[in-house]
């Protein structure tokens, strides 16, 4: 086994239990800093696909932004310092079965279209490319400029709605 | 004569030629392939690890020595004392006091996530160094990384949970309250920092630590002034200097997020504070200084390794001075700062710089002179500070109009009462 692939294994595992805790356990603030170490984990596996800019991204976005805003609403949530937090209703196991059904899809979906393809070499420049594929009319030029403008809107619309009347 | 040439040799390129000898020695004691190579590399990641704890031991010392000198106090000093000429041994001193303390813990903590956050904060801090370059080359800089500064960005953006869970896990409403604070203050000004760099890096056309520093023929404090100006104040922000030091605010608010913590845990949130403003002094010399370019350094890299950490010293203490000098703001004067000046400024700064900056690279087809350059980016970042200045006077006199004319009514109205 290659270090890449001992170190795979490594960041997969932690991904896998850190997602498991997310779901199990009961305190809602510990489930958000398990999924900080899935962002992290996701990150680390990024680095192992040789993707620098999405490692950092994942790092950026996932974990500053997007994790941050889960942690706010988390502890924005009424109740939540009260421990344990009561359960809201009885229907784990319905749930659990539905995520089994899922994940059984899932992989016989996989396992029916599976085809071990060898990796290609990554290019020097993948930022230059990707800077490239997103300003590129036959790239991805219109998804880029419709998330620009979403951005903005949102944007404007928080201006709007805190603004003082 | 031969020996001290060679010795002058040896000294020209030192830390380049210790790593190669230690390798060599390895080598030649039979350690197979990829040993000896990965033993350098293990060495030199525990000294660019251990690099700002060592520079913050006397950075504190420096600090709290120029602070009471600038108040007309002694500071640290030898009288009565084992602290040694000019109180230099003093940190030393707090450091064993800060590690022998009792650890308290308070009744009700969250154990795992209040223990966690002071290594955490820790290991962000130290993180940044692997991109800094101290000197040309490729062997003076941890990894020169294609992203380079956005993996900066990255890890000081991804470090910011970490306020969170030490505010929550201590199980004190101050506590929580400060977290929000300082994730408030911290994301808020992530934005204009974020927008200067992307203006550094749109001029300098990559992200990569040493080509930032390839592109200054003229350092771009010179050719944009105004860029260096906004993330000059984002990062006093996001180091909690003093203008905007409302993390802390030790006076007034009990020092918000780590109120709870006593100890060597409280020291590594003071040590990572430290840390971060030694990094962003680091970064700001890439950035905007020409990180290690000076002259002589193509004769001997090791000045190159000299010129940044002179220039990073010149960065720190004007930090300082800014820091002992100026009172806190308010909250809500650091936010209005951030959110109606700073950060449309810097989307001004950035659509015109880049534009100017693409304009000038068509204009001249087989590449501009440096410094023609910056003397058009210089001349566009000046025009801009003069609009600006005028639009903000302007909108001053408006205001002032409108309060008197409100003023006036009032003074109107109490007259119809009476």
């Amino acid at each position: 086994m290659t270090l890449v692939q001992v170190l795979f294994i490594l960041f997969g595992l932690i991904v896998l239990a850190a997602a498991v805790a997310v779901v199990i356990v009961r305190n809602l603030f510990h489930a958000a800093l398990w999924l900080m170490l899935v962002f992290f984990g996701m990150a680390g596996i990024y680095v192992l696909l040789e993707a620098p800019f999405f490692t950092a991204a994942q790092l950026f976005i996932y974990m500053g932004a997007i994790g941050i805003l889960i942690i706010f609403a988390v502890m924005l949530t009424r109740g939540m310092m009260r421990q344990p937090m009561p359960r809201a209703n009885e229907q784990w196991w319905l749930a659990a079965l539905l995520a089994a059904v899922l994940l059984g899809v899932f992989v016989y979906l996989i396992l029916r279209n599976v085809t071990v393809a060898t990796a290609q070499a990554v290019p020097e420049n993948t930022i230059h490319l990707l800077g490239l594929a997103l300003v590129n009319p036959e790239g991805f030029a219109l998804p880029f400029e419709v998330a620009s403008v979403l951005l903005v809107m949102a944007l404007i619309g928080a201006v709007t709605i805190v603004r003082e009347r | 004569m031969e020996f001290l040439n060679r010795l002058l040799a040896f000294l020209a390129n030192a830390i380049v030629n210790i790593g190669d000898w230690i390798q060599g020695l390895l080598v030649n004691a039979g350690l197979p392939d990829p040993w000896p190579l990965l033993i350098v590399r293990a060495i030199g990641a525990i000294v660019v690890g251990f690099f700002p704890l060592i520079v913050v031991i006397f950075l504190i010392w420096a600090y709290r020595k120029i602070s009471a000198r600038m108040q007309g106090r002694l500071g640290p000093n030898s009288s009565g004392t084992w602290a040694g000429p000019w109180g230099i041994l003093q940190t030393f001193a707090d450091a064993i006091k800060m590690i022998v303390k009792e650890d308290i813990r308070p009744q009700g903590i969250d154990p795992v996530p209040y223990n966690l956050a002071p290594v955490l904060v820790v290991f962000a801090s130290v993180m940044l160094w692997a991109v800094i370059p101290f000197g040309p080359g490729g062997a003076l800089i941890g990894t020169d990384l294609n992203i380079g500064i956005f993996y900066i960005l990255a890890f000081s953006s991804a470090a910011l949970f970490i306020f969170l869970m030490a505010g929550w896990s201590s199980n004190n409403k101050y506590a929580t309250v400060g977290a929000f604070r300082a994730v408030a203050q911290l994301v808020g000004y992530e934005i204009p920092q974020l927008l200067a760099i992307l203006t550094v890096v749109a001029v300098a056309g990559t992200m990569k630590m040493q080509g930032i520093i390839a592109a200054q023929n003229v350092i771009f404090l010179v050719a944009m002034p105004l860029t260096a100006f906004i993330f000059y104040m984002a990062t006093l922000a996001e180091i909690n200097a003093r203008p905007f030091e409302l993390l802390e605010a030790e006076s007034e608010l009990v020092c918000g997020y780590f109120v709870e913590y006593s100890g060597m845990k409280f020291g590594m949130f003071y040590l990572a504070e430290f840390m971060n403003s030694v990094a962003v002094a680091a970064i700001f010399t890439t950035l905007f200084l020409g990180g290690w370019r000076g002259p002589w350094v193509d004769v001997a890299p090791i000045l190159g390794t000299v010129w940044f950490l002179m220039k990073m010293g010149l960065v720190i203490l004007m930090w300082m001075f800014i820091q002992i000098t100026l009172p806190r703001l308010r909250i809500d004067q650091m936010l209005n700062f951030n959110w109606k000046f700073l950060t449309p400024l810097a989307i001004i700064n950035l659509c015109v710089t880049v534009l100017v900056n693409k304009g000038i690279t068509e204009a001249f087809p087989g590449g501009a002179p440096a410094w023609t350059r910056a003397g058009i980016l210089l001349a566009t970042n000046v025009l801009l500070v003069l609009i600006v200045w005028g639009f903000s006077a302007l909108g001053q006199r408006r205001t002032q109009r409108r309060m008197m004319a409100w003023e006036a009514a009032q003074t109107a109205e109490l007259e119809v009462g009476a």
